[in-house]
């Protein structure tokens, strides 16, 4: 966006809900479209219901390696021309305001609900490719493992996948619309269950919002110990990745291995504070339990123990060779699909896309100390995994200079009421990429909106292409390689 | 081959003793409250106030717990003035009946009774199940599918997660039931031979838990079918689900049946 139409600011800034620029729409869409293509990449795009009977469209993207953030309005009736056509990354933000508010983006190229708010779920228009020996695959919402409903549509030319559309929904459950009027007693664990395996890292998200919109400064110890929680969460997820990778493949001592090695992190959580998916750690103000220097003694031995573990399982999987020929060149997203797409997390580094949220738009403790960010260049599944090895190693070299420098004080500030007629943008650099959170307050300091932006949501279409001229046998290794969240989508 | 072979015998038996040896759980893992004998001091209701989920009731001055509906955050513990809520480190959860989750000062826990006789003759070596993600925030799933490795074994018991409904004896339930996800449930359990067992893990399918009363929600597992086993937990510890199972199974040791 070019700077003078749109307002620079920060993440975990409060901004006046007046400074907001509001433009025309023609503006509004140039600004935007001519700042993604300059190198931004759009972190949200949403719509929220003015005072009025108005409805207003904010767009806010990250400006390349200057760690701020850009934010422009515009005022839309039922219908606007669609930005889409402009630029990709808009694609599934303007379905979800379709869907949502009924504001239609005209001449979007593909105008379907992403969640079945009001339609009957799944029952849509796909995809499809005419041809005598083209044929689809449906799978789901109902999989073969324990895991989240989501329906997937293949369409294939004998073994290989032309296109493949995922039909989500599923799991829609209401949340962004329970938190208006907020916080309330509930609120907290709302955001602990956006995604329950990225608990951490929504519920830092949200703190950090509250924290700004309520002046509240947290303690340094208070900061390390939420990174600690928040970094325990990356290895847990990391580690069963690689495990659940390599089951894929069919290596199954590090499946066996990693899934235990897993759950030894999710232990080293629940020593923080009794959940294994560290619900009740982060919250407004710092952490809610404090570890004293025996506790801390423990917490280095048992990390330094897992880590052991994984370095000696990962390893198993690196010198065997026909793991890494299957995972070399399957499942490859290009850099420039990335950049496309706005991918986040670890499959945009692992295209070689620099970009996390630890180093552009640090905040807490990441302001003092720096994480190198995890990058490969192949884009493919073994990119991805490698990416999450990279970031295994780093986050237990982090831990554990952090436990080092850990100095007594309390651990939970107290916070004031919110500041009203503000926003606060949130970002957190969850396992699966970046968390976006946006909080906007009310005249009496209550949210009048507040908006979630999971990883995933801008990741789904990244898997899909990722699938092109694949076999469809190896979707189960190309999705597992992203790992992406359902709830978290669906919200 | 040799250096997996290396690390399989570095890495030793790492399967849990349970349930013939008691588990180590952390220490700050928050298990079934008990709550004290003594009246709440007039007009306080400070556990009730905090409550995400309206867990709490006070009944003629004492306060009722129901884990149905708990989400485990030890607010109204920390809350009351008089310290009656106090969680303790007992992961046996899961019930029956709906009824018996509810936790009162007067009344002792009721644990799960096994299948009868039939169904026990069936399902007590081999036990089947087919999970259905219906809602939720997934971690219950990730939970269940803790069971799976190598520290719960769970195939060491005879049950086991199968892909299909065809092949299953019964469907194990997480989330509230979305809307959108109603009709496949529906579906799911339909495809289950009968006789089939429902089991509803998490606060979520017991009650809708964080998500109770949202019009997109149903409250839970029993709004759509009954449900033989609730497995109570935001999400539950894995040792929970894995008790309340083989309590119902009938498979759980007898010095272990009365020890809570």
């Amino acid at each position: 966006m070019s700077s003078e139409l749109a307002l620079t600011c920060r993440h975990c800034e409060i901004v006046r809900y007046g400074e907001i620029p509001v433009l025309g729409y023609d503006q509004f869409a140039d600004t935007v479209a001519r700042a993604i293509s300059d190198g931004d990449r759009l972190v949200a795009l949403f719509v929220q219901p003015e005072e009025r009977a108005e409805h207003r469209l904010f767009a806010i993207s990250t400006v390349r390696e200057e760690g701020s953030l850009r934010i422009c309005s515009t005022l839309v009736g039922n219908a606007y021309p669609s930005l889409t056509l402009r630029c990709s990354q808009a694609h599934w933000f303007e379905r979800e305001i379709a869907e949502i508010w009924g504001i239609e983006p005209q001449g979007h190229p593909w105008l379907k609900p992403i969640r079945f708010e009001a339609a009957p779920v799944g029952i849509t228009e796909f995809f499809s490719v005419p041809g005598a020996d083209v044929h689809q695959v449906a799978v789901g919402p109902v999989h073969a493992g324990v895991i989240e409903p989501g329906h997937f549509r293949f369409t294939c030319s004998g073994e290989a996948v032309l296109h493949l559309e995922i039909s989500l929904g599923y799991q829609h459950r209401g949340v962004e619309q329970a938190l208006r009027g907020g916080p309330t007693p509930r609120t907290i664990h709302y955001m602990e269950t956006l995604a329950g395996d990225t608990s951490v890292g929504h519920a830092t998200a949200y703190c950090q919002n509250v924290e700004t919109l309520g002046h509240c400064h947290v303690s340094f110890r208070g900061m390390v110990l939420r990174s600690i929680a928040l970094e325990l969460e990356r290895l847990a997820n990391h580690a069963g990745d690689l495990g659940a990778l390599a089951g894929d493949v069919g290596y199954l001592p590090v499946a066996a291995h990693c899934g235990r090695i897993r759950g030894d992190f999710l232990n080293l959580t629940a020593f923080l504070c009794g959940s294994r998916l560290g619900r009740g750690m982060a919250r407004p103000g710092g952490v809610a339990f404090d570890l004293d220097e025996d506790q801390l003694e423990v917490l280095q031995q048992k990390l330094d123990q897992a880590f052991a573990d994984v370095s000696m399982t990962a390893q198993l999987l690196w010198d065997t060779p026909s793991v890494v020929n299957r995972f070399e060149g399957t499942g490859i997203l290009t850099t420039s699909q990335c950049l496309e797409l706005g991918i986040v997390g670890p499959p945009a580094r692992a295209a070689g896309v620099e970009q996390d949220v630890r180093l552009d738009h640090p905040s807490d403790v990441y302001s003092f100390a720096q994480i190198p960010v995890s990058l490969w260049h192949t884009g493919d599944v073994f990119g991805r995994a490698h990416v999450r090895w990279l970031e295994i190693v780093r986050s237990v070299e982090f831990i554990r200079t952090r436990l080092i420098t850990l100095h007594a004080e309390p651990v939970r500030a107290s916070v004031k009421a919110l500041e009203p007629n503000a926003i606060s943008i949130s970002l957190v650099e969850g396992w699966r990429g970046e968390i976006c959170h946006v909080a906007c307050s009310d005249g009496d300091g209550r949210f009048r909106w507040y908006k979630v932006i999971d990883p995933s949501f801008h990741n789904w279409a990244g898997l899909a292409l990722a699938m092109r001229n694949q076999q469809i046998s190896d979707f189960p290794l190309c999705n597992k390689s992203f790992n992406l969240s359902y709830c978290g989508h669906d919200l | 081959m040799f250096k997996a072979l290396l690390t399989r015998w570095k890495f030793g038996n790492r399967t849990i003793g349970f349930p013939l040896e008691a588990p180590v759980l952390p220490e700050r893992f928050l298990g079934r409250p008990i709550i004290g004998p003594e009246p709440c001091g007039e007009n306080c209701a400070k556990c009730f106030e905090v409550c995400p989920t309206t867990a709490i009731e006070i009944v003629e001055r004492h306060p009722t717990v129901d884990l149905g509906r708990c989400l485990f955050c030890g607010e109204c513990q920390q809350a009351c003035p008089a310290g009656l809520i106090r969680f303790t480190s007992n992961f046996s959860l899961a019930a029956n009946k709906r009824s018996d989750l509810l936790v009162r000062h007067d009344a002792e826990q009721k644990l799960v009774e096994k299948l009868h006789v039939e169904m026990l003759r069936l399902f007590g070596r081999s036990l089947r199940l087919r999970q259905v993600s219906a809602g939720g925030c997934n971690g219950c799933e990730v939970e269940v599918n803790v069971l799976g490795t190598i520290v719960y074994d769970l195939g060491r018991f005879g049950i086991q997660f199968v892909a299909s409904p065809r092949h299953a004896d019964g469907l194990l339930i997480t989330g509230p039931v979305t809307e959108n996800m109603r009709l496949a449930l529906q579906k799911s359990y339909e495809a289950v031979p009968d006789p089939r067992v429902v089991i509803a893990v998490g606060a979520c399918a017991i009650s809708g838990g964080p998500y109770i009363d949202h019009p997109q929600a149903h409250n839970g597992a029993a709004s759509q079918l009954a449900v033989d086993l609730f497995i109570p937990g935001c999400p539950p510890h894995p040792l929970t689900i894995l008790d309340g199972l083989l309590r119902l199974l009938g498979r759980m040791p007898a010095e272990r049946i009365s020890r809570l």
